[in-house]
């Protein structure tokens, strides 16, 4: 197989001592910070950037004694479906030729599919670790808000993103997570938990309740929901039960999403001035122009266009209208899947409504590419844990399963989605 | 409507400087996105039930970084500090 541009950075960083992760390779999305390599969050902006310090994650995986084998390729600072947004190039998906790994943890995914690292990180905005396990046929879980830390992750949209773990199979998926959850004084948001995951992958659902929400099944392709029906078919034979639910309030998630994402990636990315880190800037002039040029030249254009959309959607006279409004529609879902959850343990959709794209095929359409993230968006705003499970093929490529959970209930997903294997 | 000035203004506000290439495409696809975004009018009003709490530590003095870490990605410094363009 040629080689699917997976990493921006090879790296052989060996772990501190002997630990559960011994003897095991894993991949880092470039977004995540390693002391002393660079970490470019796939942005000309950070091309050059070191950082000075190992984001929780990292160290964790060092004392785990992890060999962490290289900074994968993602979209520019994780805003894309696809990892063609990239300032190092678009990557190959090792399990559809021609088509996109999925984004924007193209790279973790891609690296996993190949071979070329035994777990990834990635991290999941609005499905960013989901979407590219799905596209690449392995496995992504994206964890409840507040159970891994974000200490050293460069921030896209804080309020929605976790890091999680990919890997090609449910069960080293959840042992990775058991290294990387738990709190941290460095993250406010990290709560207290001494939960095991890896057990939990023991493919036991007699009498589980999957709720099937209408919503997120319509929308999908043909082959894509055949696909998904065969899989909830598999948890029937080993004893689940599926109910329908209903998520009325998921219609406006993808709305929702982009304005508060778009919004806090205005404020977030103001920080790349130039001044601290990022390129020269040759501009004569005020502080204002000096900022202004370097960004133009940093940023790539989805980024430009986030933040543009962003710093539209909180300006004076807009923000009642988009910002206010797009935090009803979050906390609409959050109730919705609090409802849900009186009658599923479990909730079951197809993770992508369609199989990988073709490279360059939804470059020209920001709004079409928007929308693709139908699925998994909603988890992300309720700070719900998901995972996306491979689930059968089209003709496009592989089909992901995702199953979402209650806050903090990680172990049933797991324990699901490691029956449907 | 966004028409070629509402989108140089908002680049000007989010200090972004733009070819005039960039702001046509924008002009054209900021239309179909945030007339997309407006559906966002039939969600009924909802009260945030999130369990927030304030999380407190102590404020005890730690080992942070050095001056010299802090400063190594600056393309710019003098005498230790960071080293910017002129405020105005």
């Amino acid at each position: 197989m040629s080689e699917p541009n997976a990493f921006i950075t090879r790296t052989d960083i060996e772990g501190d001592e002997p630990g559960p992760l011994d003897g095991r390779t894993v991949a880092v999305k470039d977004n995540i910070s390693t002391d002393g390599v660079r970490t470019t969050c796939g942005s000309a902006m950070l091309a050059e950037y070191v950082p000075p310090y190992d984001a929780t994650v990292v160290s964790k995986l060092k004392e785990a004694g992890a060999t962490i084998v290289g900074k994968t390729n993602m979209d520019e600072f994780g805003m894309g479906t696809t990892t063609e947004t990239s300032a190092f190039g678009a990557t190959e998906n090792p399990a559809a030729p021609g088509r996109v790994p999925g984004g924007s943890s193209g790279g973790s995914a891609a690296a996993v599919a190949a071979g070329d690292a035994d777990l990834a990180l990635g991290s999941d905005t609005g499905g960013s670790v989901r979407c590219p396990a799905a596209f690449c046929g392995v496995v992504g879980l994206k964890p409840t808000y507040g159970l891994v830390s974000r200490y050293g992750l460069i921030a896209y949209a804080n309020s929605l993103e976790q890091i999680g773990p990919l890997a090609p199979t449910v069960e080293s998926a959840a042992e990775l997570l058991e290294v990387i959850a738990g709190p941290d004084p460095r993250d406010a948001t990290t709560r207290e938990t001494d939960t095991t995951y890896a057990d939990a992958a023991d493919g036991d659902v007699a009498g589980l309740t999957v709720g099937v929400p209408t919503e997120l099944v319509e929308g999908g392709d043909d082959a894509v929901v055949e696909q998904f029906e065969r899989a909830l078919d598999t948890l029937r034979e080993q004893g689940a039960e599926t109910v329908e639910v209903s998520l009325p309030s998921v219609e406006t998630a993808v709305q929702a999403y982009y304005v508060i994402a778009m919004s806090e990636a205005s404020s977030n990315l103001a920080r790349f001035d130039g001044v601290r880190y990022g390129p020269d800037s040759e501009v004569e002039g005020n502080w204002n122009d000096s900022f202004a040029a370097v960004r133009e030249e940093g940023f790539g254009e989805e980024v430009k266009r986030r933040i543009l959309l962003g710093t539209y959607a909180l300006s004076a006279g807009y923000h009642d209208k988009y910002y206010e409004k797009a935090q009803d529609a979050r906390a609409w879902v959050r109730r919705d899947f609090a409802e849900a959850f009186e009658s599923a343990d479990v909730i079951a959709s197809p993770t992508m409504p369609v199989a990988p794209f073709e490279r360059g095929e939804s470059l020209d359409d920001p709004l079409q590419m928007y929308l693709a993230d139908a699925n998994t968006v909603p988890a992300n705003l309720a700070n719900l844990p998901a995972i996306s499970v491979p689930a059968g093929e089209t003709d496009g490529g592989p089909v992901g399963l995702q199953l979402v959970g209650e806050a903090f209930d990680e172990r049933t997903i797991i324990r699901a989605a490691s029956a449907a294997e | 409507m966004v028409d070629h000035d509402a989108v140089t203004h908002v680049a000007s506000l989010a200090r972004v400087d733009l070819d005039e290439d960039e702001i046509e495409q924008f002009t054209a696809q900021f239309d179909d996105i945030l007339s997309y975004f407006e559906t966002l009018d039939s969600v009924p009003e909802t009260e945030d039930d999130a369990e927030l709490e304030n999380v407190f530590r102590p404020d005890e003095v730690s080992e942070g970084l050095s001056q010299e870490e802090a400063l190594r990605n600056a393309p710019e410094t003098e005498d230790g500090y960071f080293k910017g363009p002129t405020v105005s």
